[in-house]
């Protein structure tokens, strides 16, 4: 799977290329001689299937994904050392969406139907259409030390690694988690509410108040804790893909993650920085997607004899 | 006699529509004693599990309306709070619902459930629950007991699950135990064994039952007292015997005529009501079963039979007088009773 990845990352780039990476590089007045040289150098001018053939080979026997085009820095050095800063964001964004979402979606559910269910509903789909990078954006202005209209939070190019200061690192982080938590907190609010309230209309669920629990208990443990399995399946992926490189909350914040590291290796047609960051983008979404199935199975005896 | 443990008197649950007032249950009364068994006997629609829900406080749609009394051991239930009602399910009155599999959480272990059970009434241990869990198991006839604890629902067979549903039930020793249609996703063998284990348990625990079902063989098994219900209605109510014995609403008649006779000669068609049981949105005026009744005068469409005694407790709602039912009845039976009853 992986290689079939990298193997169509390769083709598209090499078949259709944004810019000629040599050219790129060879300076304001390049000559035909010099982009010549630097097509050699970077082994541009061997055919297709020698140059895919040599990265596999590198890649294969000692995973190195070859040096950038661009700075000639290795590629797997860049992507692990950008790795934190990006699991940072989405981690620390994935608890403040799962808390809001679970939290409303909950509450919307047992009150389906009424005022609030569709004063919160609403406010899910607005933040479901809004493009992320306006919304960060708008943050930012609203909201950012510097620029703001009410500086509560610190703004963008702000990062401050975990290692260096953990109370720098939160503060650095928060408007960056919010902006994107809210899109997935009103996804999966919307999830949980449609989940929870098919849960909350079965026969065990009756049975649960039938044996004299609180609503509360009934809600919780009964209903939320049926209603949730699907959305761990639901959660590893969208973590995956995300781990992958947020590019526009990255890119509007000016953090220097994955997704920062992909917006400008796109930018240089840097190939092998580009086919670097998909291999692993696909790597995390397919380990994403085998936590998927395991945590389903831990979470659903039934599925475990199917 | 003493006084009953459960008194239901003149329930009615309806529920607003956008279509109309449904009248789901329309003026039920009964008393339940001590260690006896009702059966409930009606069709879909009748209002037999509706009103063993509302008996229960598990009515919880918005647009329902509930009124007449009901009372547990001289406590009214309704109108009570919410947290006298909690107090009540599951330790003073339990239920068993129809389909087994749908009513165990799917994700939790028996085990976990049935622990829950006992200490949602009880602050005692985990250990102890569990050992009362294992001890209802055995009692409810489950093999291999203390490994069926850690069992989730999926891997037991329907009847297990039923016989589960039943040791969650009586675990805290309820004084009123609702079976609502508990064998009718079973299979036939085994739904014997679940009613025989209603029997026992029955006796052994001094519970009163209230057995809602829509097959008559199944009350006829079980029940000391019978009420037949129609469109929300008891049309008619007396002690087992006597009710099989000596049917007299036109109803029952039609239930009794429509259950299959194994030794009946093969080529004969199974009798069945005509018509279908009227919409509770726009009930017949007057007796509900008017519309279907074969020996339905013009007059009976014009009020509402009262539910009167036709001598020795056996309780009736029809306006033809008793000696023209006794009448009726003699002529029919003498074309045989259903093999189920005999």
């Amino acid at each position: 799977m992986v290689l079939l990845v990298s193997l169509l990352t390769f083709l598209i780039f090499s078949v259709m290329p944004s810019a000629d990476p040599a050219a790129l590089r060879a300076g304001r007045a390049p000559t035909p001689a010099l982009i010549a040289e630097i097509r050699h150098n970077l082994g541009l001018d061997k055919p297709l299937y020698v140059q895919y053939g040599r990265y596999l080979e590198r890649l294969v026997t000692h995973f190195d994904l070859g040096y950038s085009f661009r700075n000639g820095t290795g590629v797997r050095e860049q992507i692990l050392r950008r790795l934190p800063a990006t699991i940072s964001l989405v981690l620390g964004a994935m608890v403040i969406w799962l808390a809001a979402g679970i939290a409303i979606g909950t509450v919307s559910a047992v009150r389906a139907r009424t005022k609030l269910d569709r004063a919160l509903m609403g406010g899910a789909l607005v933040f479901i259409s809004t493009p992320v990078y306006w919304l960060g954006l708008v943050a930012l202005y609203l909201f950012a030390s510097d620029i703001g209209v009410v500086p509560i939070f610190k703004g963008a190019d702000s990062y401050v690694p975990l290692s260096q200061s953990p109370a720098g690192w939160f503060g650095s982080l928060l408007l960056p988690w919010l902006v994107l938590a809210a899109t997935y907190a009103a996804i999966y609010a919307r999830y949980v509410r449609s989940s929870l309230r098919e849960v909350l209309a079965e026969d065990y669920v009756r049975t649960a108040r039938a044996k004299g629990a609180s609503e509360r208990r009934v809600v919780v443990r009964h209903g939320l804790h049926a209603a949730l399995t699907p959305v761990v399946t639901l959660l590893a992926l969208d973590v995956g893909t995300l781990l992958g490189g947020v590019i526009l909350v990255e890119t509007v914040f000016n953090i220097p993650g994955v997704g920062r590291l992909g917006y400008d290796a796109v930018l240089h047609a840097d190939l092998p920085m580009i086919e670097g960051m998909v291999l692993f983008g696909a790597i995390f979404v397919i380990v994403a997607n085998l936590l998927a199935d395991l945590a389903y199975a831990f979470l659903d005896p039934r599925v475990r004899y199917a | 006699m003493s006084a009953p443990i459960l008194e239901v008197k003149d329930l009615c649950v309806s529920f607003e529509t956008e279509d109309g007032v449904v009248r789901a249950v329309d003026g039920v009364s009964y008393e339940l004693h001590r260690g006896r068994a009702l059966g409930v006997v009606g069709e879909s629609g009748s209002g037999k599990s509706v009103s063993s829900l509302a008996i229960m406080g598990l009515l919880r749609t918005p647009n329902v309306r509930i009124s007449g009394s009901v009372k547990l051991n001289g406590q009214e239930l309704v109108g009570a709070g919410e947290a006298t009602l909690r107090a009540i399910r599951g330790k003073r009155i339990a239920m068993v619902f129809q389909d087994p599999l749908g009513s165990l959480h799917p994700l939790k272990r028996i085990g976990t459930q049935l622990v829950e059970a006992v200490k949602l009434h009880e602050p005692v241990s985990r250990t102890v629950a569990r050992a009362r869990a294992l001890e209802m198991l055995k009692l409810v006839g489950i093999s291999d007991a203390a490994g069926r604890l850690d069992a989730h629902p999926h891997e037991l067979s329907g009847g297990m699950r039923q016989r589960v549903m039943i040791a969650m039930a009586l675990i805290n020793g309820p004084e009123v135990l609702f079976a609502d249609e508990p064998t009718t996703a079973l299979d036939v063998t085994v739904q014997a064994q679940i009613l025989e284990l209603v029997a026992r348990l029955q006796r052994e625990l001094d519970t009163a039952v209230v057995m809602i079902t829509h097959d008559l063989g199944v009350v006829a098994e079980l029940a000391d007292e019978i009420a037949v219900m129609y469109a929300g209605r008891v049309v008619e109510r007396a002690s087992n015997e006597e009710l099989l014995a000596h049917p007299q609403h036109p109803y029952t008649w039609g239930l009794l005529a429509s259950i299959p006779e194994l030794d009946g000669p093969p080529e004969e068609r199974l009798a069945s009501i005509a018509g279908l049981p009227p919409s509770l949105l726009a009930l017949p005026s007057g007796c509900s079963f008017y519309p279907r009744c074969p020996h339905a005068r013009p007059d009976h469409a014009e009020r509402v039979p009262a539910l009167a005694d036709a001598g020795g407790g056996h309780l009736v709602a029809c306006h033809l007088d008793v000696a023209e039912r006794r009448r009726l009845w003699a002529s029919q039976a003498a074309a045989g009773v259903p093999e189920a009853l005999r």
